[in-house]
Formats: C-alpha cells, structure tokens, sequence
C-alpha cells in the first residue's frame, strides 16, 4: 500500500456539521478545514491511513430545492481538496441529506474520477436513487453507533481507494450495485444447491445466488361509481392483435402494445385477428378471440346494463419474456390513455 | 383506477403484487374451454367476467385472489 497518508474529504450536512439545526437547513455549499461534526468519526476510523482533509457542508433544504446547483458547486470545492477518496455521510434515514450524499459521490466519480462512498439506511430514498452508480454502505435508521458505521465506511472507501475491488455486497455491506461478475467457485453450481436446500430445511439461513426483482407494493384504489355507472375497458397481454400485426408487436420480449377499436361490434370475428404470442399455443385463442378478450360477454352486459359502458379501444401486447421496465412503461401508458378517455376500471387477461 | 387481473397462474399475480386477481379456465384459454358446448362455454367465460366485476367493485387492501364458484 502506499506509505502517503490518504487525503480523504467529507460530506455531511447542516446538522452532522454542527452548523445547526432545521433552521439552518438553507445554507449553501462550504468547505471546513480538517474533520468537523461526524467527520472526526470518519477521522478516526482512518487512523494512520489518511487524513480528513476538509469537511463540506450544506444545508439539506439548499441541496433538495437545487440539487444540480449544490452538487456543481461541492464537486468544486472536492477539486480544490485534491482528495484521493470521498466519503459522504452516513446519512442513515435522513431523506434530504441521504440523496444529496447520493447524487454528489456520483458526479465525483464521474467528473473527478475520484471514488467516493456513502452510507444510508436501506429505506433511504438515496438508496434506490444512486446504489447503481455509487457504493453505498447500509447502516442503521441513527446516529447511535455512527464509529461503527463510518469504520464501515472507510474500509470500504479505502479498498476502492486502493483501486482494489470490493467483495460482494453481502460480503462488504454495501447495497446491491446490480453489477453481474463472473467468479470462480471451490463448488459447482450442483453442491451449492445442494448445500443451499441442506440449510432450508434445516432451518438455517442461506443466500440465494439470484437476486429476484422487487415488487413494491401497488395500492388499491376503490371503484368509485357504481358498475351500472361505470365504464369499463378490456386489456390483454395475450397478444391478440389485427390480422397482420399492423403495431408489430413482438412475439417474445414485447416493447409494444397496440390500441384496437371494438366500437360497434358484439363480437370478435376469429378471421379478423391473428396472435403473434409465442409464450404459449395460441391455437385455441385464434379459433375464438373471446377466449382471450371477453367482447361477447361484456357486450351483453353493457346491454343489460349491469356495466354502464364497454370502453371502444381493447389494449393488447405480449407478456411473455417481457422486462420489467417494459412492462411498467407500458402499463403507464396505457393507464394514461385510459384515464383521459374516462375509464373508471380495467379487467386485464392474461395467459 | 381499480384494475383485475384474470389469470390462470394467480402465484404470479400475487406475486407481482396485483391487488384484485380473478382464477381463470386455463394458460392456452383464460376466459373458455373449447372441450366445452359453445354454450356452456359462453357461460363460463361470463361467470368469470362477472367475477371480475365483482372483484372490482370489491374493496381489497393486498393481493386478493377470487375464484369462480
């Protein structure tokens, strides 16, 4: 390792800056010699091994309300530090100070090409925002163990200082970055199953080797009208389109969908449509579109009166090897469309 | 706006968090069954949209799955 102490240089806010309180929570950017407020923490974790050469500070309204300002003006006093690491933080559940911890070790790395680490509570909103493109340790909701996590902090800082690759988040205590690595093993794939389903059943703890996306939860909105009242629209990702395909919706991975009028029609004519979805044998459905997309039923009922109005475009696409980022883009433009055509409830079908 | 999910595969819409889920009659024929008389498909297809009606006029607070009696 090198025999130079590093020159490391902190970020923190109003208040880890003993600067004040909310009252001082506009103040702008500023730079402080040496370690102040939680720095010192930071100080003393590094030891021998660097030394605090300054302290930024701002205030975290100052960094909410004009979050590029703040940043192109901490990233300049970074530079004139010269540091060779920056740690921001710990910001633990503090929402204001935790993304602009966030949003500054990312434009440092970018613009400075200096690392930089963070730390913050799991349920930081800086987490979700910057854990892509910035290690960010995990810590606890407080300040109350605030030198173990800035020793934390620092290990990890030191080891991208060194230019060193940190080990596994898991390992190290740092938030998934969703970075994919190819390691070499003791173990095949085969024994570490096996030693994984050993553990589930005993009842021990063990680690999935594949992270599985996170489904925040939806809230349920309440159908205001009543059904007579209401309007309602047909949605598929069964992937019922014209004949022809005119959107050219894919057949797997979809990243289109298509809007297909139904007005005046009681029924789906089978040769009028087609099904490009390759996720499953779509036979049946081409035999009888409704099998898919209930027209004939909800016609009747729109009659009947049980509904107030069938809605006149059907949306369709392809759910089968769909992204998740697709799929959630999609869903919004739809709901958009829905919503400025006065759609008071959906039923989606799906295969 | 209120949203049901007519799916055979409910584990999965549970899963991804849909609120208000109806059972469906199969991956290959969500809303039929071509071993069925046409009639008697009809008639499933609309117990399972009426289903859906019913689920969306249902209020739920997390993924509620409805079958079709």
């Amino acid at each position: 390792m090198d025999a130079r102490p590093l020159r490391v240089v902190c970020y923190v806010n109003q208040y880890f800056g003993t600067l004040g309180g909310e009252d001082r929570a506009g103040l702008g950017p500023q730079a402080m010699e040496g370690a102040v407020g939680s720095a010192r923490a930071v100080q003393q974790a590094l030891g021998e091994a660097g030394t605090v050469v300054a302290t930024l500070a701002c205030g975290d309204n100052y960094a909410a309300e004009q979050p590029e300002r703040a940043v192109a003006e901490l990233v300049r006093l970074v530079a004139a530090a010269g540091p060779d690491l920056v740690i921001a933080g710990p910001a633990f559940l503090a929402g204001r100070y935790g993304v602009a911890c966030g949003a500054l070790c990312a434009a440092v790395q970018a613009e400075l090409k200096i690392p930089a680490v963070t730390g913050m509570h799991a349920e930081n909103p800086g987490v979700e925002l910057y854990r892509r493109q910035v290690h960010i340790v995990s810590t606890g909701g407080e300040a109350a163990r605030m030198g173990d996590e800035a020793r934390r902090l620092v290990a990890l800082g030191l080891t991208l200082a060194r230019g060193e690759t940190p080990g596994a988040p898991a390992v190290e205590g740092y938030f998934p970055r969703g970075v994919t690595r190819n390691v070499v093993t003791a173990a095949s794939a085969a024994e570490r199953a096996t030693a994984m389903l050993l553990d589930k059943l005993a009842g021990r703890p063990f680690a999935s080797e594949v992270p599985r996306p996170a489904f925040p939860a939806v809230p349920a909105p309440r159908l205001v009208k009543t059904l007579e009242g209401a309007t309602i629209a047909l949605v598929t990702d069964g992937g019922l389109v014209p004949r022809g395909n005119p959107d050219g919706v894919e057949p797997l991975n979809a990243t289109r969908y298509g809007a297909y009028s139904i007005e005046g029609k009681t029924g789906l004519d089978a040769a009028q449509y087609d099904n490009p979805h390759r996720g499953y044998d779509t036979s049946w459905v081409k035999q009888d579109p409704h099998r898919l997309v209930p027209v004939d039923v909800a016609r009747e009922l729109e009659q009947q009166g049980a509904i107030g109005k069938l809605h006149e475009t059907v949306y369709s696409t392809v759910g089968v090897a769909t992204t998740l980022a697709h799929s959630a883009r999609m869903g919004r433009e739809i709901a958009d469309k829905l919503r400025e055509a006065g759609v008071d409830a959906v039923i989606l079908t799906s295969t | 706006m209120p949203t049901v999910q007519v799916s055979t595969m409910t584990p999965v819409a549970v899963m991804v968090g849909a609120n208000r889920i109806v059972q469906a009659a199969g991956i290959i024929h969500p809303l039929g069954n071509a071993d069925l008389a046409p009639e008697d498909e009809k008639a499933l297809r609309r117990r399972i949209v009426e289903q859906a009606l019913h689920a969306l006029r249902t209020e739920v607070t997390r993924p509620t799955v409805f079958t079709t009696g």
